[in-house]
């Protein structure tokens, strides 16, 4: 599934739920549904620290496209981490430069890529991009 | 007598308004507290009818703004009880006090091997300025350790103190563990070294009496925001003789006697520390936050306070899985804890649904948390507006995110 098309399915999940409290249980669901990053790429070159929660995030060269492995010591944070593994991971390098991602916005989770949070995510998706820039190249 | 705290309420109108779908729950008063309607009206009543610069116009604007000014400097004074007004340097809060300070004893006092002794459970804002004097100087820091329970470990202060300390810096209650620190005992101990003394008063003067003689710091520095009053205007008060000792701080406007190319002459206090417009709405505001403690009086703020923090500590208890941080004997009216297995982010969020506000994370006070082996906290603190009721909703948010994320 090309990145617009992954978006577009977790908008379709989201719209399932009624209210906040479904949405965040789901959230929960996702973290723990999110393949364990290996203990040996869990190191401070991998970390982005935020004042609140942590992400740690390790990506490798796979042919054209770019594999992502992530976690998060907190559980709403690694929820989302899992979304955008879901979104970037597998894709080639061109395409994560070029799409935007939107769907944060659309189910309703924007709060959580605000300068309060400090929650590692605005950084992660940064990261995210840099990997991609660096392995096109 | 009992305070009406419904009436007390009413006079704030940031209180009553729903956060998603809930009613607001303010819990983060060790942030900032809110603003009653008197402060809001005073600034409000400046800007419409009363704006102009002040110390310097003929014209009857500046006259009645410096008046108003200068009262606030005065009604702060009669708050903390200080001997003069030339003892108010009006600042923007208290991490521009402390840095004034700082920078200021680095050009006239700090040498290479002194000593300056602050605690292991200090804001940012009393670390980073005298971390940079040290840099500036040669000076090096010396910190004082802090017990499982949140106290100051004082035999260790004991022995830290010695004739190289130059300056003791530390605050009255700890932002980030609620502990009042014993600085009536802390301040002649440093004095009988030959040590000055800093005391960051940002979390004791919203909560508690000050009397600055009294106390006999060297300085002692506080936040209007965090008493009921605006954002970016707080207060150093210094003893007069070591203030005159001192150099300026800022060069500009307002600090001068007289300007000449070949050197100037500064002014006398307190305005030779305050150089260029200050910010006189937010120094009216001051005044007004000040009539609000006096009329409600700051024994009664801290009775209701401390009954607060009793329910609060007895109700998360009930809880279960409640590590607190921070259990000193002596405790203003906040408490830092965590729930067990859960993120203090995941909480917070949660609760921030639920339309209660508290501060997660690592308080500004990150050597508090590598002192305690965590990475944060969740903190409530309380005001006087704050109700039983409130921490009541608070409980059974806190029951939910045990649920959710158990």
């Amino acid at each position: 599934m090309t990145i617009q098309e992954i978006q577009l399915e977790i908008i379709d999940e989201f719209d399932m739920f009624d209210d906040w409290m479904q949405k965040y249980d789901y959230l929960i669901e996702l973290s723990k549904d999110l393949p364990a990053i290996k203990e040996d790429l869990k190191v401070d070159d991998n970390l982005i620290k935020g004042c609140q929660s942590k992400v740690w995030l390790h990506a490798s060269k796979n042919g054209d496209k770019v594999s992502f492995t992530a976690d998060s010591d907190a559980i709403i944070t690694k929820g989302i981490v899992a979304l955008l593994v879901r979104v970037f991971d597998d894709q080639k390098a061109q395409d994560i430069l070029e799409n935007e991602l939107h769907f944060i916005d659309a189910i309703g989770l924007k709060e959580h890529l605000s300068m309060t949070r400090s929650n590692g995510l605005v950084s992660m998706i940064k990261q995210m991009k840099f990997y991609a820039i660096a392995f096109s190249s | 007598m009992a305070l009406d705290i419904q009436k007390i309420r009413a006079q704030f109108p940031v209180l009553h308004q729903e956060v998603n779908g809930k009613p607001l729950v303010y819990f983060d008063n060790g942030a900032t507290s809110q603003k009653p309607q008197m402060v809001i009206d005073a600034i409000t009543h400046y800007y419409s009818k009363e704006n102009s610069n002040i110390h310097r116009g003929v014209h009857f604007l500046s006259q009645q703004a410096t008046d108003k000014y200068e009262a606030a400097r005065e009604a702060t004074r009669r708050f903390i009880n200080a001997d003069s007004i030339e003892e108010i340097i009006i600042t923007r809060g208290t991490t521009e006090a402390i840095n004034l300070v700082a920078s200021c004893l680095s050009k006239s006092l700090f040498k290479k091997g002194d000593e300056i002794l602050i605690s292991t459970i200090e804001h940012h804002s009393n670390i980073v300025p005298w971390q940079m004097a040290c840099e500036q100087t040669g000076a090096v820091l010396k910190v004082i350790p802090v017990l499982d329970s949140g106290e100051l470990d004082m035999d260790a202060y004991r022995d830290l103190l010695n004739e190289k300390t130059k300056l003791v810096a530390v605050n009255h209650i700890s932002n980030a563990l609620g502990t009042i620190n014993p600085i009536e005992e802390m301040i002649p101990l440093a004095h009988a070294k030959g040590a000055l003394v800093l005391i960051d008063g940002a979390q004791a003067v919203p909560h508690t009496k000050v009397d600055v003689q009294v106390l006999n710091a060297d300085f002692y520095c506080f936040s209007a925001h965090k008493m009921y009053g605006p954002t970016g205007i707080g207060i150093l008060h210094g003893k007069k003789e070591i203030l005159e000792k001192m150099p300026p701080y800022h060069g500009g406007g307002e600090m001068i006697k007289e300007v000449k190319f070949e050197g100037s002459t500064y002014n006398d206090l307190p305005f030779k520390f305050e150089g260029g417009t200050p910010n006189i709405a937010g120094g009216i505001g001051l005044e007004a936050a000040i009539r609000f403690m006096e009329e409600v009086g700051v024994e009664n703020i801290a009775k209701q306070e401390a009954e607060l923090l009793a329910y609060a500590t007895q109700k998360l208890k009930e809880v279960g899985g409640i590590r607190f941080v921070g259990e000193a004997k002596n405790k203003a009216g906040l408490v830092s804890f965590l729930m067990e297995g859960i993120h203090p982010y995941d909480a917070g969020t949660i609760l921030d649904k639920l339309g209660i506000a508290i501060r997660t994370g690592h308080l500004c006070a990150q050597p508090v948390m590598a002192r305690f082996d965590i990475t944060g906290t969740m903190r409530a603190s309380f005001a006087v507006y704050n109700t039983k009721e409130e921490i009541d909703v608070f409980i059974a948010a806190i029951n939910r995110v045990k649920i959710m994320f158990g």
